[in-house]
């Protein structure tokens, strides 16, 4: 079993077409969506959770191609509050990937988001509450 | 040791005044004293200032609201849904920084409206009481800000503490405590000072330091009122005279409306509650040459012990003794494994205090001030006993 997030974006044609209900019945997928955002005369997009075996999931990434709808897994990550972090350095403690650090020299909070794989564990270990788990796509921050 | 007073406060205080004070941050001065002796840094230096910025539990804001017409002897008292005490007067309250709010979440509370009220920002205010011929109302909903209402001081029981221990968890299974989140078999260790920058390491027998210190709080200057609880300036200590863990410790005043989220900000401690960071620095006067002996310590020379939190007593096993310097240095051998450091404590925070601190002295703006009386130089908290009674 393979769990992903992922951001379809599909254009006006397809709002009558029951493409969950496809991807339910057809690809045997759980789906929970997150976030639909639908405007009038415009493409109408979705975030969902997709949990299903490597295959299915595969399949399905194909068949919403051929449909034309855009399909594309999210990575999920953290964004830091810069104007909230005390630099107190509790995070770095728990965060098991080395994105968190502090710099030896002036003890500031340094963040590699390239190193995070989303764990999440640094969420709650932070006592001002300046990391929030979001969504990233392509480096923009869809949800929070 | 015979100690021939180099300086007093009042001269020190006269170079203040004439902008000719010499000033410097307990982690300059441990490079002074390494380069020049203690002899020659004793007579150059005037003064040492130190900072720290960690969650200070024993903290909170006395608030008076002014009258409403008709007045109300307020009984119960909520700003944001969290209780203050009232049993003082009619419109006084206490806020304490660790009290919840009602509605039941661990991720709001009294240090949560006390960083609010600095903000500037409105807080709601609901009091009640039964009502009486001089105070008739028996109910208020309003809103207060620092602006309106007649004072707000900070009167934190216990900060500062010198020294703290660190902790660790022996355990199979993640415990969030105080001290943060303790990963299993000793996965992590926290620390919460500012190692040789922090306050009461630099006068470890509180010589210059007693009841009327001025010093720098939450972002302006306050003053020590008191010894803190559990004040235990008898707890061992090292030759150099530091303790090895959390001995003696000040209670602090000082006036809300003048300071800054910055050095004051609602703390989350995961499973645990809410707790406040505090931000103080203190002056250390260069007396003598024993006082610049003290300031000058590093973190090599300051040791702490790292306790068992997940033996959930009040007297945890110990695990090792460290000294700051492995602290700080991002990992510690413990149980023969490398195992991951961090502080509590905000090391950047501190020394931007220090060195406020040190700008405020040398502009000539923040005068020293010579303790009006000592603080209690032997303790022996007791412990709470339970007992059957009436
Ligand atoms: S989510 Fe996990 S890996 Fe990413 S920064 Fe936080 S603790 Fe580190
Ligand atoms: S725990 Fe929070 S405040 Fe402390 S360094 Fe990490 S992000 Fe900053």
């Amino acid at each position: 079993m393979q769990e992903i997030k992922a951001f379809l974006r599909f254009p006006q044609e397809h709002f009558s077409k029951p493409i969950t209900y496809r991807l339910v019945k057809e690809y045997n997928l759980m789906i929970n969506i997150l976030r639909a955002e639908v405007a009038a005369n415009k493409a109408g997009e979705l975030i969902m959770d997709i949990e299903g075996s490597e295959q299915d999931i595969a399949e399905a990434i194909d068949f919403t191609a051929h449909e034309g709808i855009e399909f594309r897994i999210l990575k999920s990550g953290i964004t830091l509050d810069e104007e909230r972090c005390v630099h107190c350095g509790a995070c770095t403690s728990v965060c098991p990937s080395g994105a968190l650090t502090l710099r030896r020299d002036d003890w500031s909070l340094v963040f590699a988001p390239e190193k995070c794989f989303a764990c999440e564990l640094c969420v709650k270990s932070c006592p001002v509450r300046a990391i929030v788990a979001v969504m990233h796509l392509n480096g923009t921050v869809l949800a929070g | 040791m015979s100690i021939l007073s180099l300086k007093s406060f009042a001269e020190i205080n006269e170079k203040i005044k004439q902008r000719r004070a010499v000033v410097v941050t307990a982690e300059e001065i441990a490079e002074i004293v390494a380069e020049k002796g203690t002899a020659q840094a004793a007579k150059e230096v005037d003064v040492v200032t130190t900072g720290t910025f960690g969650p200070m539990c024993s903290s909170g804001v006395w608030l008076n609201f002014g009258h409403s017409e008709p007045p109300i002897r307020m009984t119960k008292v909520w700003l944001n849904d969290v209780p203050a005490y009232a049993g003082v007067a009619a419109v006084d309250a206490y806020l304490g920084a660790t009290e919840l709010t009602e509605s039941g979440s661990l991720e709001y509370g009294g240090a949560h409206v006390i960083e609010e009220l600095i903000a500037g920002k409105q807080v709601k205010l609901r009091a009640i009481s039964y009502g009486t011929d001089c105070y008739p109302r028996t109910e208020i909903a309003t809103y207060i800000s620092k602006e309106i209402i007649n004072e707000a001081y900070l009167f934190n029981p216990r900060n500062a503490y010198q020294n703290y221990g660190a902790a660790a968890n022996r355990s199979d299974r993640t415990i969030h405590t105080y001290m943060g989140t303790l990963l299993p078999n000793c996965g992590n260790v926290n620390y919460s000072t500012s190692g040789a920058l922090s306050p009461l390491i630099n006068d470890p027998y509180l010589r210059t330091i007693g009841i009327g210190t001025r010093i720098f709080l939450g972002g302006t200057q306050g003053y020590v009122a008191w010894h803190g609880t559990q004040h235990n300036p008898s707890r061992p200590r090292g030759e150099n005279g530091l303790p090895f863990q959390n001995a003696a410790s000040l209670a602090l005043i000082g006036d809300l409306k003048q300071m800054s989220t910055q050095f004051i900000r609602a703390a989350v401690m995961e499973g645990y509650g809410v707790s406040m960071f505090v931000g103080v620095g203190i002056p250390i006067p260069i007396l003598d040459e024993e006082m610049v002996r003290y300031a000058a310590v590093c973190n090599r020379d300051i040791y702490t012990n790292i306790y068992d939190y997940s033996v959930p007593s009040r007297s945890r096993p110990v695990l090792a003794k460290v000294s700051y310097e492995t602290l700080q240095s991002g990992t510690v051998v413990l149980e023969g494994r490398k195992v991951p450091t961090a502080p509590l404590s905000s090391m950047k925070t501190a020394r931007a205090i220090a060195s406020t601190l040190k700008q405020w002295i040398a502009d000539g703006q923040f005068l020293l001030s010579e303790p009006v009386a000592p603080l209690p130089t032997t303790a022996s908290p007791q412990n709470l006993e339970i007992v059957g009674g009436a």
